[in-house]
């Protein structure tokens, strides 16, 4: 990226430094929205702490009229509202940005960058002036920043109006003293500053048919929209907001507007073990049934994963993934779980797992993730992490088919019931490992037992050898099945190049960006993004069609690349690991950093580790 | 051991219940406990009672944990769907199923080691939770399968078959499950017949979490000298307070209770549990009182039997969820995705 102090109209990154709990996230979403409304592709991320009020968090916002999604690694603007961090957050800014920083308080001996430009301004004396009650004017001061990058950055003070106005529809008063706190900040940057700054914003039309949203509002939309009745789980970080969103669409979309009863089920459970359950029961009952967890979740979640995976019953979980190990980092995101989740339980498990990469996909991949889970009888996991669920991500319009209908799977009816002349549970009638089920309710002769004991193919219990073997072999014909229903990798083969880079989930966006930058330096590389485990059999192929790949992930121990040595016949040696898992999302710089390195080992100043970024 | 079926052969003149089905359509399996256990005398009581509610088979679900206890569900009711999950954690199981179905009728069978150590916290919020279920626990305070170790019911003094002496004080399910607000708790011995069938009766046809503790002797590992839980012991120290008679709803209450003595409880479906206080101090409509008994009583090593506490619930899951009439898992899809349109208009907030 180009010097800050040159003009670089929509492209260039700033970053806010304040303390949670302050008021502050309204301001950034007002500045990331007010941007998004005027064409221009952005995007937000919130780096915040496992706390409620006063510790540190930052907002990066990305303006980016090439519509990349991930960090550009780099911060050109700067707005240091937080004593705490202030001289790190200072050390960020590239060479020739600005910094914004409330001068009530002058800092003389912070400001000893020479490359950069210091803007002061008084913010907390203005918003003392100007509002009474200490806690409003801590809020103001926040909203008063947002007035001063609005001057900087040359943006449309009647977007912001608007978008004031949306927000705060019941509440009039609190447009009016909104705004009163951005036209301070506003006046007093225009009154003193050089603005616009070379780094400014200019209405573009590149957000038509898109939206700005979360991976965990998008995920809850798609499991309302797949028709699931019983959501059940217990509140963990990055999780909880899937199901808070699922709760308000419910609330709005499924309640019966004549006798206000609610079609839907909303439990929350007394830990991840009881949510787990009640979803296998709701399942093995017939009703579609999901929960939302995280890491730690997962880790409980696994005796009762064993057990649908062996007793055959669906089940639909999502994982919102953040740093492990142990408690770890619960409010920054990492990849941690693609181990856990592809092979939960003891004994011979594995699971159907999907790596959606954005918020659009969540969608799709919750409805996709119950048709799976009910063709195949088994749990699906949707991992997802805290990037893809708590950010605000720049989608394409979600869309709907009313022509879908769900894929219930093999569940037999009354009707298909009274034909048989006996039901057995297990027996493999069409060769594709899934075998029939029934639902309890529906006919004595469809009765039968569920059990994580060990059993024969006619559901009985048993401790015989064969018997016994005869099942788990039919379970592994069954996955054979589900290699072939799971989304298929995205494949970007238009280098035709030696060099691929193999991927999912979240590191997309970074990946896609590098792809354009490697290019521009000479570098042409093919890109597949896998998608689900099992992995589809062109994972294979491009596997085996290229001789270095470069497997970028978000955890340290390569967890991807080791189920890639472990389920495709890909040697080990021809796998380079990027890895970045310092809890912050991958930026493209890391990836082209990562991959010159490998690839123009003498070209490289020095090669940059993995905390990079 | 395999799994053995039970030969289907019904005598001409055995008696017929409303739907026309015997005592032995509401078997299951053979049973492969220990001769003697007492686990089976409360699995032929569930068949009875089933039998004389003349419940559909298909809208029975059987739930179960695992121990001893919990493979009994085979045992009963072979046309009704059984679901035998991990350990300690069927109620959550029966929270997912009622959930999806609330038309049906849930019954489940735990044990002292599966509902009072591992499953504690699931056995606590299912009752919080109110789920609308028949919980039964089979409890002879010894863990069977493993051999003869104590269970949390096993109470101060007892003594394990290899010699040890139980130290650790008991963790008592009634007195826990009136604590927490169950609506329905009862004590019964599975030798007792008379008082376990209509007990059952009732407990399937409140509505809102039923309990019912049942002694049930362990014959291998907990029906010695020195033990609490054996045979003679319970015969000795079990005192009935309050017998529970069931009049399904089809049969006019016939009063030959005297006044004072009896207490006519009307359940949800309009059959009625007539109450017969055996100790007349006893209250079974109080929870403070009827607690306090129930502990003054087991400090002096007697357990008090019977239909411990009852009140009408109002407030199961479902009436709270305020979810319809019609089980979930029937709504048609159409009712249940918003469609194209709708989501159109969600979209509109984020853009």
């Amino acid at each position: 990226m180009s010097p800050a102090n040159t003009t670089r109209v929509n492209d260039f990154t700033i970053k806010i430094a304040t303390v949670n709990g302050t008021g502050s996230a309204s301001a950034n979403t007002l500045l990331m929205k007010s941007i998004f409304r005027s064409g221009i592709p952005v995007m937000g991320k919130n780096y915040f702490p496992s706390n409620i009020q006063g510790l540190p968090t930052w907002y990066e916002i990305r303006i980016t009229r090439d519509g990349h999604v991930a960090r550009s690694g780099q911060v050109d603007i700067m707005v240091a509202m937080n004593a705490e961090t202030y001289a790190r957050d200072v050390k960020e800014i590239a060479t020739g940005g600005y910094l914004v920083y409330d001068s009530t308080w002058p800092r003389p001996a912070l400001l000893k960058r020479e490359d950069i430009t210091v803007f002061g301004v008084p913010l907390a004396r203005l918003c003392n002036e100007n509002f009474n009650g200490v806690r409003t004017r801590i809020l103001m001061k926040n909203i008063c920043y947002a007035g001063v990058l609005a001057a900087l950055l040359d943006l449309d003070l009647a977007r912001i109006r608007e978008l004031l106005a949306e927000t705060y529809a019941k509440k009039p008063q609190l447009v009016d003293s909104n705004m009163k706190a951005i036209q301070l900040g506003y006046d007093y940057a225009r009154a003193t500053f050089p603005c616009p700054l070379p780094l400014r914003v200019e209405q573009m039309t590149g957000t038509a048919g898109h939206i700005m949203i979360d991976g965990n509002t998008a995920a809850a939309l798609g499991c309302v929209f797949a028709g699931a009745t019983v959501a059940a789980w217990y509140p963990i970080t990055p999780s909880t907001s899937l199901m808070d969103a699922f709760k308000m669409f419910a609330d709005r979309m499924r309640v019966d507007r004549d006798s206000g009863r609610r079609n839907f089920a909303f439990i929350q459970a007394e830990d991840e073990l009881a949510a787990i359950g009640m979803v296998i029961g709701a399942m093995w009952n017939g009703a579609r049934a999901f929960t939302a967890t995280s890491g730690p979740g997962i880790s409980l979640m696994n005796e009762f994963l064993g057990l649908a995976y062996y007793a055959e019953v669906p089940a639909v979980i999502f994982d919102i993934q953040r740093v492990g190990p142990s408690t770890g980092m619960p409010t920054r995101t990492q990849q941690g779980d693609l181990m856990e989740c592809a092979y939960a339980s003891h004994g011979d498990t594995r699971h159907v797992c999907l790596y959606p990469a954005n918020p659009e996909e969540c969608f799709y991949m919750a409805v996709q993730a119950f048709d799976l889970a009910e063709r195949l009888q088994t749990p699906v996991l949707v991992l997802s992490d805290l990037d893809i669920g708590m950010n605000d991500w720049m989608c394409r319009d979600l869309k709907w088919d009313d022509n879908y209908r769900p894929d219930r799977g093999k569940v037999l009816g009354k009707e298909e019931i009274l034909k048989l002349e006996k039901f057995y549970r297990f027996i493999d009638k069409d060769g594709d490992g899934i075998t029939a089920r029934t639902l309890p309710g529906v006919h004595p002769k469809a009765a039968y037992f569920a059990r994580g004991s060990g059993h024969t193919q006619y559901g009985a219990y048993t401790e015989d050898a064969a018997d016994y073997q005869m099942v788990l072999d039919r379970l592994l014909k069954k996955w054979a099945t589900a290699k072939k229903l799971v989304p298929r990798a995205v494949i970007d083969a238009t280098a035709g190049a030696p060099v691929g880079l193999v991927s999912l989930g979240s590191c997309d966006g970074a990946i896609r960006e590098a792809i354009d930058v490697l290019k521009s330096r000479g570098v042409g590389v093919d890109y597949m993004r896998v998608r689900s485990f099992p992995f589809s059999e062109d994972v294979e192929r491009f596997l085996a069609a290229h001789q270095l790949l470069f497997v970028v992930e978000q955890n340290r121990d390569a967890q991807f690349r080791a189920l890639l040595t472990l389920e495709t016949a890909v040697e080990k040696s021809r796998l380079r690991s990027l890895l970045h898992y310092n809890g912050l999302p991958i930026s493209s710089a890391f990836i082209v950093e990562g991959v010159l390195a490998e690839l123009q080992p003498r070209q490289q100043v020095q090669p940059k580790g993995a905390l990079r970024g | 051991m395999t799994f053995i079926a039970k030969p289907k052969v019904a005598h001409p003149s055995l008696p017929k219940n409303a739907l026309g089905f015997t005592r032995r359509d509401y078997e299951g399996a053979l049973s492969t406990l220990c001769a003697g256990c007492g686990h089976d005398s409360i699995t032929a009581a569930i068949v009875e009672a089933s039998w004389a509610l003349a419940l559909e088979p298909q809208n029975m679900v059987k739930l179960s944990g695992i121990g001893c206890s919990s493979k009994t569900t085979a045992y009963f009711v072979s046309g009704a769907h059984g679901f035998n999950s991990v350990h300690g954690r069927m109620p959550s199981i029966a929270m997912g199923a009622n959930a999806a179905n609330r038309a049906l009728q849930y019954i489940g069978v735990s044990g002292d080691g599966d509902t009072l150590s591992i499953g504690l916290g699931q056995f606590c919020h299912a009752i919080r939770r109110n789920l609308n279920m028949l919980y039964i626990i089979e409890n002879n305070g010894v863990y069977g399968l493993t051999k003869g170790q104590f269970s949390a019911s096993a109470d101060v003094g007892s003594r394990a078959k290899k010699g040890e002496t139980n130290f650790q004080p008991p963790i008592d399910p009634v007195l826990l499950a009136m604590t927490l607000g169950a609506s329905f708790v009862a004590r019964s011995f599975s030798g007792d017949r008379q008082q376990l069938v209509p007990l059952i009766q009732a407990g399937l046809r409140h509505q809102g979490f039923a309990l019912i503790d049942v002694l049930s002797p362990c014959v291998t590992f907990n029906d010695h000298e020195g033990s609490t839980k054996s045979y003679a012991y319970t015969r000795e120290h079990y005192e009935p307070a309050v017998h529970a008679d069931f009049v399904p709803l089809e049969r006019e209450i016939i009063a030959d209770y005297k006044e004072g003595e009896t207490l006519p409880l009307v359940m949800h479906d309009g059959s009625r549990i007539v109450l017969r206080k055996l100790d007349t101090a006893y209250d079974p409509t109080n929870r403070t009182l009827a607690a306090a008994q129930i502990h003054e009583r087991m400090k002096v090593g007697e357990y008090l039997t019977g239909l411990l506490f009852v009140e009408r619930s109002e407030n199961e899951f479902h009436q709270l969820n305020a979810t319809p009439d019609a089980p979930l898992n029937s709504l048609a899809f159409e009712v249940l995705s918003p469609g194209a349109q709708a989501l159109e208009k969600v979209l509109a907030r984020y853009r």
